[in-house]
């Protein structure tokens, strides 16, 4: 079972439909047993980071989350699910995050227009499964106004240029979170998705 | 580096994609969802829909529409026309689009913009600005105008604009209404002059009649986007054909796919 994880966040939708052309079958829940049972976790992310972590929070699933992480279990989290990975984040305010991945995220360098919306490329820094097929450089799409800056820059897999080299793909063990949104990205970020949930399923489809 | 947008317009009535001359004399265009898959196929990195009509029916038809489209399309869909409430919006998002714009209810009701994205995020809210030039020089330069053009309000359009997304609008979408329809290219001086004023991504839209008038846009007009309709509904110019254009003439635009 592939889990979606609901906490009120929007674009659900894009990514089972997403899951589903892939032809597997999206699982959208709010239910912390169904994440202990997915197979393959995804976690979607609109808005703001420190929402997010407050609904992750009351649902119970946090925890959950930090836990799958710690076993090294499939999750893949995309923009704000790959944010609330890090420690802290700077939006409004200041919010404690996941602490999966030490590091802060931080506000887009002023100068450029913000939010980054828009198709930009991808530096691979690793080879990896999840690249598989993927063209180094390609364009993925991006919708966001601060970016994550983990202290070990070994976990970043990946990085985009927007006023800064910013980390835009963590892979640590069989967790992977990009920056944008695999689900809007065409063709190569349904490739991620399909090298992820093969990877994670241990069989093609 | 981040690309330009090439972002096909889709502008619905009654279930079928049409497309008009300043917003009237509407001619038959295609089936919507047909076209969305042409266009993604072809490149397009994003696609507007319109629901021009603006009716409690049409907008039932919008979201079957939507709902469709984004289970065969995976790029960015906004998706606007008649949207007064955050019930319409939540309603288009669920649906599967990705972003919202609001036109006219947002100059009736500003707090619409500030309560969509506190509630969905500014990314989700596009705020759609139809633009006409003023022909008294007392006046502002350009105006607002609501009702899918037909009703001018006396708003400078810059002053609007600032308004937008100091209360949350993570892009505009700035059609002038002069220009639109006619296809001899945008205004250019109204894009610039709001992209220059502005942090937020601008989407020019508006009178693009060839692949200059693309280029013009971004770079004279310095928009972050170009929205056209009718160059490629009637396929005049393939999606293909303006990013290769773009590209030789050194804009960055997304050729792989």
């Amino acid at each position: 079972m592939i889990a979606v994880v609901d906490y009120g966040a929007g674009n659900l939708g894009s990514v089972a439909n997403a899951v589903a052309k892939l032809g597997y079958e999206p699982n959208v829940t709010n239910r912390p047993d169904d994440l202990l049972n997915a197979a393959a976790i995804i976690l979607p992310g609109v808005g703001a980071a420190g929402h997010a972590m407050d609904s992750l929070e009351r649902l119970g699933m946090a925890d959950v989350i930090r836990r799958l992480i710690h076993e090294k279990r499939p999750l893949f989290a995309v923009c704000v699910g790959l944010q609330i990975l890090l420690s802290s984040t700077e939006e409004g305010g200041w919010h404690r995050c996941l602490d999966a991945i030490p590091g802060t995220v931080r506000r887009l360098p002023q100068g450029l227009k913000i939010p980054h919306v828009g198709w930009n490329q991808v530096r691979q820094r690793v080879r990896h499964p999840v690249f598989e097929g993927v063209p180094d450089q390609a364009n993925f799409y991006f919708v966001h106004s601060y970016y994550a800056d983990p202290d070990d820059t070994l976990a970043v897999a990946g990085t985009t240029d927007y006023g800064l080299s910013m980390c835009s793909v963590i892979i640590r063990d069989n967790l992977v979170a990009t920056q944008f949104h695999p689900e809007k990205s065409g063709n190569w970020g349904l490739r991620m998705y399909h090298n992820f949930l093969k990877m994670s399923l241990g069989g093609g489809n | 580096m981040l690309t330009k947008r090439i972002i096909p317009c889709l502008d619905v009535t009654q279930g079928r994609v049409v497309k008009g001359t300043s917003f009237a004399e509407l001619r038959d265009a295609g089936d919507p969802a047909e076209l969305a898959a042409f266009y993604y196929a072809e490149g397009a990195d994003e696609l507007v829909f319109l629901d021009i009509g603006a009716t409690p029916e049409g907008r039932n038809t919008t979201v079957d529409i939507v709902e469709r489209v984004s289970r065969q399309v995976f790029i960015p869909l906004a998706v606007g026309g008649g949207l007064r409430s955050i019930d319409d919006m939540r309603r288009m998002l669920e649906a599967g689009a990705d972003k919202v714009t609001v036109n006219t209810a947002a100059v009736l009701t500003p707090e619409l913009i500030k309560e969509g994205a506190h509630k969905f995020g500014s990314q989700c809210i596009v705020v759609a600005i139809d633009a006409r030039r003023s022909g008294n020089s007392s006046e502002a330069k350009w105006q607002v105008c609501t009702h899918g053009g037909r009703r001018p309000t006396g708003i400078d359009v810059l002053s609007w604009a600032r308004r937008a997304v100091d209360l949350g609008a993570g892009e505009l979408l700035l059609t002038s209404w002069d220009a639109d329809g006619h296809r001899a290219g945008y205004d250019l001086e109204l894009t610039r002059a709001i992209s220059e004023a502005l942090v937020v991504p601008v989407i020019a839209s508006g009178g693009a009649g060839n692949l200059e008038h693309l280029y013009q846009a971004l770079v004279i007009g310095k928009a972050d986007a170009v929205l056209a309709a009718s160059i490629f509904h009637y396929r005049t110019y393939s999606i293909r054909q303006a990013k290769a254009y773009l590209a030789e003439r050194g804009i960055p635009v997304r050729t792989e796919q």
